[in-house]
């Protein structure tokens, strides 16, 4: 009976009717950037609704590159008002946290996504479609390959112009990822920006067939995964009773104050506590690209459209890395003695397997998806040190990586013949003879993968791999370095390729892009240089930013 | 009734999706299956909502649908556009890029 009356306590009420709901209390300020590329994103929609087609383009253009200019320095704001250190706080009723490695990476991220929004908005490398200048992206993206439609929406110039809104969701939901403080919000971020990624995957302008099919794929396994993190949400939830982190972390480590009944049945329950945050990890290491979760980045990398590639690449990992930092952090500081064997594990594995495998690829594109995988391992290794410097350590690598993927993947968009891009391997034979300095700005991108030092790649690789070892996983470092000098070979070995083969007669030829995409490379090769030859300055605020707010 | 039962069918639900997901070949049905997944979610969520007597689980129980709503429109339109350029929804021919 006294059951019943608690059940009927949940949706009945004693008569007396509350006057006013107390609305919830936001903090429009310290949400501002993810605020602000939200708002610039619906714009996005409603200009692709009202202007007239000719217009689209530098509309869009110019609203995205105000919108993250604008949020990048919300969080500069931010970041100057004190948030990132001392005046770290939870924001929007425990949902957001707003402190140093939230400020951080949301800042890497929209820079990342300003230079992407760069190569996006290419539009000399295609050849002129009926005279019309044309981006990577399908001139109608329902139409059918080689269809009647297709022909007339090329032939009338279309442009899938609403790539930028669905750009700018995507990096909103990956601001709020890093800095999300209660599960439900992980797993509604975690949504925001994969839902976009998946679209855009599929817009191709060449090669649409395997874009469609890139899509699927990242489409089919992507929501497998989040099921399984929802899965892990509803166990965490049933153990600790409640989705914040804080209130999770006390209950893991046992300093929760009022114990209910029902929680002191279900604390006692370690396998709820276990195979939920085991199924947490899961979806979040799937975002990540760790082996064994690592099937989709191949196939989706190749065939979604080479500026996505890099913007996937770049900010998805950083947002992942961060959700994944908070989770091990702050919620599950309490039985780190269970999940660093199993991460250990995942991260000798992603290391040891991403080096091994991209050593026989022929696709370039391939080959740095497989190059992304090895990465994440690297990262890994940071994040298993458990310790402040891991913490830092990561957040460098995220930031100084990124700009390289980004860049790399910018030199891809350039080589091309009468197909499109060309991405085989063997059609880069001898680039360096043709065309010396893409070959060069790709060499330094490569250099950087391959961390050799006065490079980003050397001391993002350095501070991580000592911060693993300063927290007790030498045994990781020492497989970390061995999977280096495996990726190393095959990094060089394209380098080689490209200066000392001969070219092909029929050869890809460099095309010229427009100053966007050369903005972008050559911020990327600034970035590489910089952290490479002066990271101290920016190692210090990567160490200031490394305070978790609980 | 006992609310752990509903937890077995969760978890019961869940793994039948799970296994539809792996072993079945058509996208549509796969799809089905992530949002069978999605559904056992949404039980453990109301029993445990039940269980402690909060209703944390029962908000996100509404997150959810409205989560699933939306990856329902990205997926459908994704696995029509292939479907309409290739007349087959069967995941074993989006094999394109095998190595």
């Amino acid at each position: 009976m006294s059951s019943a009356a608690t059940v009927h306590s949940l949706w009945t009420t004693a008569a007396e009717i509350p006057d006013k709901i107390p609305a919830p209390h936001i903090e429009y300020g310290q949400l501002a950037p993810t605020l602000i590329v939200f708002g610039a994103a619906l714009v996005g929609i409603l200009l692709e609704a009202f202007l007239p087609r000719r217009a689209r383009y530098h509309a869009q253009l110019l609203l995205s590159l105000v919108g993250l200019a604008a949020a990048f320095a919300a969080v500069i704001g931010l970041a100057a008002g004190g948030y990132a250190t001392d005046k770290a706080r939870i924001a929007a009723m425990g949902a957001v946290a707003v402190d140093g490695p939230a400020l951080f990476l949301q800042g890497a991220i929209l820079l990342v996504s300003l230079v992407a929004v760069f190569t996006f908005a290419e539009r000399r490398l295609d050849p002129r479609a009926h005279g019309k200048r044309v981006d990577s992206f399908a001139a109608q993206a329902g139409a059918v390959p080689g269809g009647a439609a297709e022909q007339a929406a090329v032939k009338a110039g279309f442009t899938t112009t609403e790539v930028f809104p669905i750009l700018l969701f995507a990096v909103g939901g990956m601001l709020v990822f890093p800095a999300a403080n209660d599960l439900l919000t992980l797993f509604v971020a975690l949504e925001v920006f994969s839902l976009p990624l998946y679209v855009l995957c599929a817009l191709a302008r060449r090669q649409r067939l395997l874009s469609q099919e890139s899509a699927v794929k990242y489409f089919l396994l992507g929501a497998f995964s989040s099921a399984f993190l929802l899965f892990g949400v509803a166990l965490l939830y049933g153990y600790a009773g409640t989705v914040t982190y804080s209130g999770i972390a006390e209950v893991v480590d046992g300093t929760v104050r009022n114990v209910t009944p029902a929680l002191a049945g279900t604390m006692g329950n370690d396998a709820l506590l276990l195979i939920g945050s085991a199924m947490v990890l899961v979806g979040l290491l799937f975002k990540v690209g760790a082996v064994p979760f690592h099937m989709w980045t191949p196939d989706v990398y190749q065939g979604a459209p080479t500026p996505v590639t890099g913007f996937m690449a770049a900010a998805t990992k950083v947002a992942a890395f961060g959700a994944l930092l908070r989770l091990l952090y702050v919620v599950l500081p309490g039985m780190r003695w269970d999940w660093r064997p199993v991460m250990w594990g995942v991260a000798i594995v992603t290391m040891l397997a991403g080096a091994i495998v991209a050593v026989t690829q022929t696709d370039v594109k391939r080959m740095l998806a497989y190059s992304s995988i090895a990465h994440a391992g690297f990262i890994l290794a940071g994040v298993l040190a458990a310790t402040p410097d891991g913490v830092s350590s990561v957040l460098f690598y995220l930031a100084a990586y990124s700009f390289v993927t980004l860049g790399a993947f910018a030199v891809v968009t350039l080589v091309r013949d009468a197909g499109g891009e060309a991405t085989h391997l063997s059609k880069w034979a001898g680039l360096g003879r043709r065309s010396p300095l893409t070959a060069a700005v790709f060499a330094v991108f490569l250099l950087a993968f391959a961390g050799i030092p006065l490079t980003s790649g050397f001391s993002g690789k350095f501070a991580v791999f000592q911060a693993a070892a300063g927290g007790g996983a030498g045994e990781l470092v020492v497989v970390g370095v061995i999977a280096s000098a495996i990726a190393a070979f095959f990094y060089i070995r394209v380098i080689v390729l490209m200066f000392f083969s001969e070219p092909r007669p029929e050869g890809p030829t460099v095309a010229v892009p427009s100053p966007l995409t050369m903005t972008a490379i050559a911020l990327g090769v600034a970035v590489t240089v910089a952290l490479g030859v002066a990271p101290q300055y920016f190692l210090d605020l990567a160490g200031q930013a490394g305070v978790f707010v609980r | 009734m006992n609310p752990v039962n509903y937890l077995y069918l969760s978890a019961l639900l869940f793994s039948i999706g799970a296994a539809g997901v792996l072993i079945r070949r058509n996208a549509i049905v796969v799809f089905m299956c992530v949002e069978l997944m999605l559904n056992a979610c949404n039980l453990a969520f109301v029993t445990f909502s039940r269980l402690h007597g909060n209703l944390d689980g029962q908000i996100i129980a509404f997150f959810t649908m409205v989560v699933a709503a939306a990856e329902v429109v990205v997926g459908l339109a994704i696995i029509v556009t292939i479907f309409r350029s290739r007349h087959s929804a069967s995941v074993d021919d989006a094999s394109l890029m095998k190595l």
